[in-house]
């Protein structure tokens, strides 16, 4: 049995998912453009814009000029190709051999597949039925060979070449149906050679002599005389592992053993692939059609079975099995290439980077939740409050040094308490002050150390802090809110207490 | 000639015992903790490092000198690149002032907890991990059992432990090495110039295994730790709260 490949012509697919994106578009003449050489230069027209006469290659002015009313969009050519990846893949349920075929096409070799939909034409339906539903208008046609395929579903009027009938198909299209570069095209118009039937007959060896070897090359792979290959694209297949189970399970021993299970394989993959996970979730599928699901996260990607299966342990409590579990899917959510680095045996000062630091916080994020674990790093503002950030990860190196020149409280409160001080101004430390009931003398002061509100982060008085002993030897920084004024109430502050 | 080849058969043991990545009480770097006559007090005249300290802080005076001395230890325990993990409940501490006690503070992972039981689980695990250079606890009750747990945590994988215990209700036996009490002292600004001095504190030391208590006026000035004077050394005050 022959080979039966289906070329899928996608020439709209741009202006499509700009329609599916944006619904109001569909009764608007609209087009896709990029900057060529200093103009923009359309690269796709939807069939509206095409039925006014605007086709790609024009320059976008020249179209406006024709059409005021048209809209233009910025093209994207590296999404459109993952878009066509993506196409690709949505394929794959019609054959398990997809290759895309830039820059708007695919093809699908669908020998042995047409019979499940009861013969070919119910198989370009379905397709072309798919597509239609998804928004994306299609052109398709199948034929023995990926040449003929490509030339009937662009050029010809009818979507199915018999078997080994595709030369006398071909015969009244035109040179482009052959995939030729556009110079040879315009040279066979020159020469009168309007379709391929004119220049079939024609000796190979004029043929080459004229228009080169590739002219031939397609010639060949269009009428079958040559194979031509196809590069199938490989979706990635999905981080999950299922285990079924004759029995249900009720018991959390037989859930520790089914997730060990699943964790094995899982993992064994993930090695080989020097990959990790960050996120897990593990499904437990009830007799009663109830799912129980647990969820991990970690903070580094890990494929450690032991630490993967402790951060689990934990939750395995919270999961009821009622009436048991017939079913354990394990996905990994997030997956990223772990950075291996060469384990010393003895040393242990690998610092933050340390796998087991990494485990432990894992651990703890698992119990109670990622806010509890803070790291700072230092930043560029002298305001106490905001003189240092949160760490974004683990591993984040602080970008300047921390500073040391001012004393510092090993103790902040988090609100500045309120004082009562006596104080002679203008600008001397207190000399005695009351804080919650008790009457400190103060015995030796540094100070001021004015730090000014950043007008541009919040509203409110600079401080002037200064470092208070009193007489037992307790060390305070306090500070005073504002200047002195005649009717402005004294606003002193205790914010923290040194070592 | 006995003595030369006791110092290289000791030299290859300590080598031996490296490579199977065993780490003795000393540091295997040879780092310790350098307390001075302090020092005298402890077993083998060296600060205990598998073990767990209690310090028991009354006041918040005394919470922040307990935070001075014990963040003074931790600079030479960090040394080099090596992470402490904080553990608390409303925590306090600024990590700017840490600096000035030769600390990184980005080198410090807070854990901010809400119940002493999370605070206790956390702990036990964090004793566990040998990677890290120490463990900080700011609780303010413990029971004998779970300091019981706490320490045989810290003898297997050799981390140091500091419990500080803020306000305590009952301070009665448990099973950790030492109990300090850290309080503050007048400090004194060098040859009477204004404003405050260097940090000065009543160190106490209420109780040691197999070591003598004592009780000593330390300042921490330029990174170190320095005595300012001893006094009697029998000044046993069992005096607690």
């Amino acid at each position: 049995m022959g080979k039966r490949f289906v070329s899928i012509s996608l020439r709209h697919f741009r202006t499509n998912w700009f329609t599916i994106q944006r619904p109001g578009l569909r009764s608007v003449p609209f087009v896709l453009a990029n900057p060529d050489r200093g103009r923009l230069l359309i690269t796709q027209a939807n069939r509206l814009a095409m039925n006014l006469g605007v086709y790609p290659g024009t320059a976008l002015a020249d179209a406006r000029a024709m059409i005021p009313s048209l809209q233009a969009f910025r093209d994207k050519p590296a999404f459109f190709s993952k878009l066509l990846d993506q196409l690709a893949e949505y394929c794959i349920r019609f054959t398990p051999i997809v290759a895309t075929h830039p820059p708007d096409g695919l093809i699908l070799d669908g020998s042995g597949c047409t019979h499940l939909w009861e013969g070919e034409k119910r198989y370009l339906d379905e397709i072309k039925k798919r597509f239609e539903r998804l928004g994306y208008e299609v052109n398709l046609a199948i034929a023995d060979t990926i040449g003929a395929a490509w030339a009937i579903a662009r050029f010809g009027n009818f979507s199915i070449s018999e078997p080994a009938q595709q030369i006398n198909e071909l015969l009244p299209l035109p040179p482009q149906a052959l995939r030729l570069e556009i110079d040879v095209v315009e040279r066979l118009n020159r020469l009168g050679l309007r379709t391929i039937d004119h220049f079939i007959r024609i000796p190979r060896a004029a043929l080459r002599r004229r228009f080169g070897q590739p002219f031939i090359q397609r010639l060949d792979q269009a009428i079958g005389k040559e194979e031509e290959t196809i590069e199938p694209i490989h979706p990635i297949e999905p981080y999950q592992e299922r285990l079924p189970c004759l029995e249900p399970i009720v018991t959390a021993t037989g859930i520790e053993i089914a997730l060990q299970q699943l964790l094995e394989t899982l993992s064994h993959r993930m090695q080989q692939e020097g990959k990790g996970l960050r996120i897990a979730i593990f499904k437990c599928y009830r007799v009663d059609g109830i799912v129980e699901s647990i969820e991990i996260g970690t903070n580094r990607p890990s494929h450690n079975i032991k630490h993967l299966f402790k951060l689990f342990e934990d939750k395995i409590s919270t999961i009821e099995p009622a009436l048991g579990i017939e079913l354990f899917i394990l996905e990994a959510k997030n997956i990223e290439p772990v950075v291996t680095t060469a384990s010393r045996l003895w040393e242990n000062s690998k610092g933050l980077n340390d796998d087991e630091i990494c485990e432990l916080l894992d651990r703890i994020t698992g119990k109670f939740g990622s806010t509890s674990i803070r790291r700072y790093l230092p930043d560029e503002h002298y305001w106490p409050e905001r003189s240092v950030k949160l760490a974004g990860s683990i591993d984040q190196q602080p970008t300047t040094p921390w500073k040391i020149d001012r004393p510092r409280p090993l103790q902040l409160l988090s609100h500045p308490d309120a004082i009562q001080v006596t104080a002679p101004i203008p600008d001397y430390p207190p000399m005695l002050f009351r804080y919650r009931g008790k009457l400190h003398k103060v015995i030796k002061a540094d100070g001021p150390e004015r730090i000014e509100q950043e007008w541009w982060l919040g509203t409110g008085e600079h401080r002037d802090y200064y470092v208070l002993e009193d007489e037992e030897g307790s060390r305070f920084w306090i500070f005073r809110s504002g200047h002195y004024g005649a009717e402005i109430p004294q606003q002193w502050f205790l914010h923290g207490y040194f070592a | 000639m006995r003595e030369p080849n006791h110092d290289i058969i000791s030299q290859l043991q300590q080598d031996i015992l490296r490579m199977q990545g065993f780490k003795s009480s000393i540091r295997a770097d040879g780092q310790h903790v350098q307390l001075g006559p302090i020092n005298q007090a402890f077993p083998n005249n060296q600060f205990p490092i598998a073990a767990i300290h209690e310090f028991l802080a009354e006041s918040t005076h005394q919470q922040s000198c307990s935070l001075g001395f014990v963040s003074g230890i931790l600079s030479t325990l960090m040394n080099p690149d090596r992470v402490v993990l904080w553990i608390s409940k409303d925590r306090t501490c600024f990590p700017p002032a840490l600096p000035s006690f030769n600390i990184q503070p980005d080198k410090i992972i807070f854990i901010d907890l809400k119940k002493d039981k999370e605070l206790l689980w956390t702990m036990e695990e964090a004793l566990k991990c040998d990677a890290l250079a120490a463990v900080v606890g700011e609780i303010s009750d413990i029971s004998f059992i779970s300091s019981r747990r706490l320490q045989l945590a810290v003898e297997k994988s050799r981390v140091t432990g500091f419990v500080i215990r803020r306000q305590p209700r009952i301070v009665d036996a448990n099973s950790f090495v030492s109990r300090w009490r850290i309080s503050p002292l007048p400090s004194e600004p060098p040859t009477n110039l204004p404003g405050v001095g260097f940090a000065r504190w009543k160190v106490e030391l209420l109780k040691i295994k197999n070591g003598k208590p004592g009780a000593w006026d330390v300042e921490w000035r330029k990174g170190k730790f320095r005595i300012i004077q001893v006094p009697e050394t029998v000044m046993l005050e069992r005096k607690i709260v």
